[in-house]
């Protein structure tokens, strides 16, 4: 069972992008790397998809194929309904205008040797969105003032190492909604930012989904930007280039399922240290994340959990299944017994393969 | 010049009168680069309009090698008796357009074979990559030695086309090597992404990045040029035909002169010409990288 077919509303609207059954293998002198192995995504137009997962979990190559920056060794990424690799060249530009990306690092993704203007409006121009030097200028300050660079003008004539690196994410996201995006994908865009200025990109961000409808995969670390950005979406939790949980971003942070998202929580710090201290109600069983050369047999997270199960969690890869309404979770023991500490924890739908 | 860089430089170039000053004052904050910057533009200038002012000059056998410094011929005369200074000052002309323009073609194929090589990659990359191989296997001098045995190379536009077509292989792997590394660079991938394509996100987006790379290898170009035309006259093995540098060391060469106390303005002056323009060449590249990066421009 696909993450996308789980919630009946879904399959209502027809999903914008459908990452099916998904995986990307580097091989290496090592042997080859499942840096995202066999996974399922959907976003419709308009919703925000959270990418939850820790360093080298695969969601920077998720969403890579994503945008079509590299090529899923098997699967399918559909865009509209079509492989995006069997598109032609008109169709491809069509999918490229339609969904664009914004990198993590502001002061590498912007060609320091560019000014601002020449930065903003070399897509128009080359796209011919424009007819005139004169509209291109007024359609940057119309884009500089929407990601909240004001005066707009003042910008216009700067280059990338003359702005503080919240105002380059800012210019970035105004390069990225040039060409109208129907999706974006923002690539931990706001980690690399001060606390301060995170929270008013995320904002600025926040009202560029409600205000233009614009559709975003949404990739971070942290779950608090995840709980903030994506409330009203969905969050998919990633571990070791699988998705462990998928589900409505409120039921992902108030009520996880998996004992990976669960440990995830947990481990969110409290101002309160005597609730910290006593908030560790589970603790994993070993801090060291396994290589993805040499993945643990059956579960991943086997090693770690501390529900692990022997002869159960190390001999198959559990599927993900749903375990509560829109919710779904990639675990044996979970779907076996639902979710221990949770008194209504909703019965599954079948057991883990 | 300390007062100047205090002034508000024009951030941008917008129009073309700031993106002059800026480019000026940028000069000017680097002294070696300003100093390169007057040698050059200094012999630019005089080699090519002052010769129009000055007489011919023929052979006179009553003034044969005269020393440096007598009244009518400052730098004294050759064994045919024919003035140095003027033919110090007619003869820069030949070995300087040479020079640059031999730079400027094997530097516009460096750029764009090594910057396709490596933006393209796969079977592009390899052909550019054996080809420069082969010619680097190509030693110059000889070829040319050869060529100039067979053909009469005495047009400069040949010759800087000779000379320009050789020397473009050590340029093309620098280029290559570094588009290698600035094509990963996430600037590009959002340009790609945008779908600019490839002739602009190379030439627009990615080579301005370099622009004080090529440029300085430019001017190494230029001096290398220069050593090789020069090199050719010295050895005989261009035609000895009208008048430049290396012909007067050619034939101030052949002449003993260097035995010979009164003549040795006569050999050195050419040498030291050719020095000059070389130090200055190399003295303004100090000024390059501020004036093309943005980030040394405006501060």
């Amino acid at each position: 069972m696909s993450a996308q077919e789980l919630s009946p509303q879904d399959t209502v609207r027809t999903p914008l992008m459908t990452l099916d059954g998904v995986s990307q293998v580097f091989s290496t002198k090592a042997g080859p790397i499942r840096a995202v192995d066999n996974i399922d995504l959907s976003i419709n137009p308009g919703e925000v998809l959270c990418l939850v997962g820790e360093s080298g979990s695969g969601k920077t190559t998720a969403a890579r194929m994503a945008a079509g920056l590299a090529r899923p060794t098997s699967g399918q990424v559909a865009f509209d309904g079509t492989d995006i690799w069997s598109l032609k060249r008109n169709d491809f530009t069509a999918f490229r205008r339609s969904v664009q990306y914004v990198h993590q690092d502001p002061y590498a993704s912007l060609n320091p040797t560019r000014t601002i203007l020449q930065t903003i409006t070399a897509p128009l121009f080359k796209h011919g969105l424009v007819k005139s030097k004169k509209a291109a200028a007024e359609r940057a300050v119309e884009l500089l003032t929407k990601v909240d660079l004001t005066p707009a003008e003042n910008y216009l004539s700067k280059y990338p190492h003359q702005l503080s690196g919240g105002q380059r994410q800012r210019v970035a996201v105004a390069r990225a909604l040039t060409l109208d995006p129907k999706l974006i994908i923002a690539d931990e865009s706001t980690s690399m930012l001060d606390v301060s200025i995170r929270i008013s990109v995320l904002a600025m961000l926040g009202r560029l989904r409600d205000d233009l409808g614009v559709g975003f995969l949404f990739i971070t670390h942290d779950l608090a930007i995840a709980k903030y950005f994506g409330w009203r979406g969905k969050t998919a939790v990633m571990y070791l280039g699988r998705i462990v949980e998928f589900g409505p971003t409120p039921k992902i942070i108030n009520a996880p399922t998996h004992p990976y998202t669960r440990a995830l929580i947990d481990a969110i710090p409290e101002p309160d240290p005597d609730l910290t201290k006593t908030k560790g109600r589970e603790s994993l069983r070993s801090l060291e994340i396994p290589s993805l050369a040499h993945l643990p047999s059956g579960c991943s997270f086997h090693p770690r959990c501390p529900q692990f199960e022997d002869g159960l969690c190390d001999g198959a890869i559990p599927e993900l299944v749903t375990i509560r309404s829109g919710q779904s979770a990639a675990c044996h023991v979970v779907a076996r017994d639902g979710v221990p500490g949770v008194g209504d924890g909703g019965r599954p739908d079948e057991p883990g393969a | 010049m300390g007062d100047t860089t205090m002034l508000p430089v024009p951030a941008v170039g917008t129009t073309g009168v700031s993106r002059f000053a800026g480019i000026l004052s940028s000069l000017r904050r680097s002294p070696a680069g300003f100093i390169g910057f007057v040698i050059v533009t200094l012999m630019v200038l005089i080699t090519a309009i002052v010769p129009f002012f000055l007489p011919e000059v023929a052979p006179n056998v009553k003034e044969i090698l005269l020393p440096a410094g007598t009244p009518g011929h400052l730098l004294g005369t050759d064994n045919e008796g024919k003035d140095v200074l003027i033919q110090l000052i007619g003869g820069g002309r030949t070995v300087i357009f040479v020079g640059f323009f031999a730079a400027a073609i094997s530097t516009a194929i460096a750029i764009v074979l090594g910057s396709l090589a490596a933006y393209l990659g796969g079977w592009v990359d390899s052909v550019v990559v054996t080809l420069a191989d082969v010619f680097l296997t190509v030693p110059q001098i000889v070829l040319l030695a050869v060529l100039g045995a067979f053909f009469k190379l005495d047009s400069p536009f040949l010759l800087a086309l000779l000379v320009g077509g050789l020397s473009w292989p050590v340029l093309t792997r620098a280029v290559r090597a570094q588009v290698f590394s600035l094509k990963e660079r996430e600037f590009v991938e959002a340009a790609r992404l945008l779908d600019l394509g490839t002739v602009r996100v190379v030439f627009v987006e990615i080579l301005p990045n370099m622009a004080s790379f090529i440029l300085m290898n430019f001017m190494i170009g230029v001096t290398n040029a220069i050593y090789q035309l020069v090199g050719l006259y010295l050895l005989g093995l261009a035609p000895l035909t009208g008048s430049n540098w290396g012909i007067m060391l050619n034939r101030a060469w052949i002449a003993g002169a260097i035995f010979n106390d009164a003549s040795l303005a006569w050999i050195l002056s050419p040498i030291c010409a050719i020095v000059l323009l070389l130090l200055g060449l190399v003295m303004m590249t100090r000024s390059l990288e501020e004036i093309l990066n943005p980030r040394l421009r405006d501060r």
